[in-house]
């Protein structure tokens, strides 16, 4: 693209640049406007494909996802980095080298801007009516025009230099500060996400109600962690879900089933000895604890139940985290037996509200527990626990077991209504429904950076906002022979020079009638 | 619980935003009509061309009440703020647009860009209400937060600013164009002579910039406002969620934009090519992320 406005047709000499003359060349270029700007836009490009493609960061399923259903395609795009495209090699070039010439920018202009700052406003020009906008205005009585025009502008903000005749004035100095204050935060905006990044940490934690969850790596289901953290840093207080409840809403006929509210109501003890201490979790409303801040991200049924074999010694007794399927909370969850003489599993519906469909096939019509049922396929065989590798509790791998109740083996399979017992197939014992408890999902969350981003965003809005609706300008007034001049120069847009002018005008006039 | 929502009454809202569109089509319609007259090379036609211009603006005013209407009653039906989808975020967006059009007239004679406006507040209220509508329904327990207040209003105005300042940028491409400059067709030289009517190419670009600017003041705060929400939501400041993706590129567009109007051989063309792409990108992340990007912000209420 040929950016330059002015070209040149003729031969170039160009002198021999030595090794320091390349280099400055090369700073002038990376911190020109133009470079800024063609890197803004290039940044803004380089952002597109994380909107498109699944990113690690955000939706790390996704990916998984992406791979499975484009295995060619995938690694090719995995190798350009686009799916960590804001970390990526080429993301990271970009806004580095903007920084750089944002930096290369702003501290000249910082220099250039203390040095206009002791300055003091800058001798009239010759020719009034060369300005933008002048004004001449023949007057009689003009003897003390320079002293009542330094007086008018000072009132108005302006600084005021008067010399003889001719009186300088500017105004707006706090455009350009407003303007490196913007670039500075900027840099704070980015030094603030980066360490604060670097120290944050988020866990992950699925709690029952009756659970307590303490706060070390031990207790999370998945945990990642910031380049600097440490466990040292995770406070060891320890939380208990006390109670779930969920408002759906019943009454209105649109909006029957919708969510209007959920409540995690907790105890949390700083240390094993200390008072338990309640506490609320909304969405939106996070439990701040030292350290930490407690997030609900996501709830759904946990129904209790109780396996004995067929001597009726207890085989498995708790309540199984099941994940909802639909928002009428269809959930879906794997209960496995390993301590069970002959090892089973078994991969079991809950209906809040059951349904029977046309096709036979249950469903739930509401997410709250009205009419609430579990359904149950049993299967006997290696659970594949005692191999040590770690597996999917809310996955059962079939793969080597054998179904013994539901789909096309004899036995159907079983359904269970509220405080229901009912016999497993193949003397495997009995199985009981006992109680319906909610889980919530938990992130525990800490980022101590992110006061400091919000600081110099906040800063960085301020000098934004000032440098762009602040106007700064330059006034000149010039007392002549038949009365006086005025003109004004704007730096920057100025809506209103053309009035400033007329404004001054009027009052230098006025002011000597009194 | 303690909501209660009200069907018939948002059923009357939908009455009047109906009623507001066919108002707008004819405002619309008088605008162009105006124009064509205005760019008329008989003297007669052109001297009345300012009453029915008069009345084009009554009847947008007149629009702008009834979408009010509409937008205040969808608001009681619901019994919250009237935007937490798609189809209310578009009734409220345009309404704003519409309002900060009239109350700029009363600054600045922006009457030329009035047919755009009027035809870009129908074109949206048209898919509103055609492509986005949904019931009347609860806020998600995501959603209920002050936050939706400050951090949705200052988008919508944001929008509204980048809009207008679109108008703008697309009558001073138009202006500068060669191709129509030129142009021997009837069709075209007819467009030429509406051109001819709008203030100075430099006037435009000005107005445009004042515009951005104030939108670009208004977005920054969205995009502030926004991550002070995620961090109670979400449990983090900023993740890049496709909207939280697009909000950063049309923050940048624009910061390009600035620049640009600071840049020898930048200014003029290529920058009202950059903020009519910003608002472009604008559009986009309000439609097809919305409707087909996977992310965080899944509030169109559509299924």
């Amino acid at each position: 693209m040929v950016i330059s406005s002015s070209r040149f047709d003729g031969d170039i000499t160009t002198p021999e640049l030595t090794l320091a003359g390349w280099s400055r060349w090369i700073w002038r270029q990376l911190t020109s406007m133009r470079t800024a700007l063609l890197l803004l836009l290039l940044l803004a490009i380089a952002a597109v494909p994380g909107s498109v493609f699944p990113q690690r960061s955000a939706d790390p399923n996704g990916v998984t996802q992406y791979f499975d259903t484009n295995p060619q395609l995938a690694p090719v795009l995995d190798a350009l980095q686009l799916f960590d495209v804001y970390t990526s090699v080429w993301f990271s070039a970009i806004y580095i080298l903007l920084f750089i010439s944002l930096i290369g920018c702003v501290v000249p202009r910082t220099g250039v801007h203390y040095r206009a700052l002791i300055t003091p406003p800058p001798a009239a020009p010759r020719l009034f009516s060369r300005m933008p906008a002048s004004l001449s205005v023949k007057f009689a009585k003009n003897s003390t025009i320079p002293e009542r025009a330094e007086a008018v502008l000072r009132k108005q903000g302006y600084r005021v230099i008067r010399n003889g005749k001719t009186v300088s004035a500017e105004r707006g100095y706090v455009r350009e500060t407003g303007n490196l204050v913007f670039h500075f935060s900027l840099i704070g905006v980015l030094i603030a996400v980066g360490i604060g990044g670097g120290l944050s940490f988020s866990g992950q934690r699925v709690l029952v109600e009756g659970e307590t969850f303490v706060n070390n790596l031990a207790s999370y289901d998945s945990f990642s962690p910031g380049t600097f953290f440490n466990e040292g840093m995770l406070v060891p207080f320890s939380m208990s879900l006390d109670k779930f409840e969920v408002d759906f809403d019943l009454r209105n006929q649109t909006n029957v089933g919708t969510p209007l509210d959920f409540r995690a109501y907790t105890s949390s003890k700083l240390t094993p000895a200390s008072p338990a201490k309640p506490g609320l979790i909304r969405v939106n409303e996070p439990l701040e604890m030292p350290g930490a801040n407690i997030y609900l991200t996501g709830n759904g049924y946990a129904p209790h139940i109780t396996i004995r074999d067929a001597k009726g010694n207890i085989v498995f007794a708790g309540a199984n985290v099941f994940l909802p399927q639909s928002t009428t909370y269809t959930s879906l969850g794997v209960i496995k037996v390993p301590d069970a003489d002959r090892q089973f599993g078994i991969i079991s519906f809950f209906y809040p509200t059951v349904e029977t469909l046309t096709t036979g096939a249950l469903t739930s019509i509401y997410p709250a527990p009205i009419d609430p049922l579990l359904t149950m396929n049993v299967y006997e065989g290696d659970l594949g626990l005692d191999s040590g590798v770690p597996t999917n509790v809310y996955a059962l791998d079939t793969s080597k077991m054998k179904q013994v109740a539901g789909g096309k083996s004899a036995v159907k399979g079983l359904r269970l209504t509220l405080g229901e017992t009912v016999e497993l197939p193949n003397g495997l014992g009995t199985v009981t429904f006992d109680d319906i408890r909610r889980f919530a999902s938990l992130d525990v969350s800490y980022n101590p950076g992110g006061i400091w981003v919000l600081l110099f965003a906040l800063l960085s809005l301020a000098g934004v906002t000032t440098s762009l609706l602040v106007p700064r300008r330059r006034v000149w007034v010039r007392q002549t022979t038949e009365g006086f001049e005025v003109a004004a120069l704007a730096r920057g847009d100025d809506p209103i020079l053309e009035k400033v002018v007329r404004e001054v005008a009027e009052e230098l006039k006025a002011k000597d009638k009194k | 619980m303690g909501i209660a929502l009200n069907e018939g009454l948002s059923q009357i809202s939908l009455i009047f935003i109906y009623a507001a569109m066919a108002i707008y089509t004819a405002a619309f319609l008088t605008f162009a009509n105006h124009l064509s007259r205005l760019a008329s090379e008989k003297k007669k036609v052109q001297g009345a061309a300012t009453k029915i211009e008069r009345i084009a603006i009554a009847l947008m005013i007149l629009g702008a009440v009834l979408h009010a209407v509409g937008v205040v009653l969808r608001g009681i039906a619901a019994s919250r703020v009237p935007w937490a989808n798609m189809y209310e975020f578009s009734i409220t967006g345009s309404l704003v647009v519409v309002s900060i059009f009239l109350l700029a007239l009363t600054i600045k004679d922006i009457r030329l860009i009035a047919t755009f406006v009027s035809g870009f507040a129908l074109l949206i209220l048209g898919s509103a209400t055609s492509i986005f509508y949904v019931e009347v329904k609860s806020l998600m327990p995501a959603l209920q937060s002050y936050w939706l207040v400050i951090h949705v209003v200052v988008a919508i105005l944001a929008t509204a600013f980048f809009n207008i300042a679109a108008a703008l940028s697309i009558a001073y491409l138009l202006k500068t164009a060669n191709w129509i400059q030129k142009s021997k067709l009837k069709f075209l030289a007819t467009l030429k002579r509406i051109l001819d009517l709008f203030p100075s190419i430099e006037k435009i670009e000005r107005l445009a910039y004042r515009f951005n600017i104030i939108g670009f003041i208004l977005w920054s705060f969205t995009l502030i406002a926004g991550a002070i929400w995620a961090e109670r939501a979400w449990h983090r400041y900023w993740g890049w969620d496709t909207k939280e993706v697009w909000t950063f590129i049309i923050w940048t567009i624009y910061a390009g934009y600035l620049h640009a109007n600071a840049t020898r051989g930048w200014t003029g063309k290529r920058s009202a090519w950059l903020g009519l792409v910003g608002f472009l990108a604008v559009l986009f992340n309000f439609t097809i992320v919305n409707l087909f990007f996977k992310g965080l912000h899944v509030y169109s209420g559509l299924k």
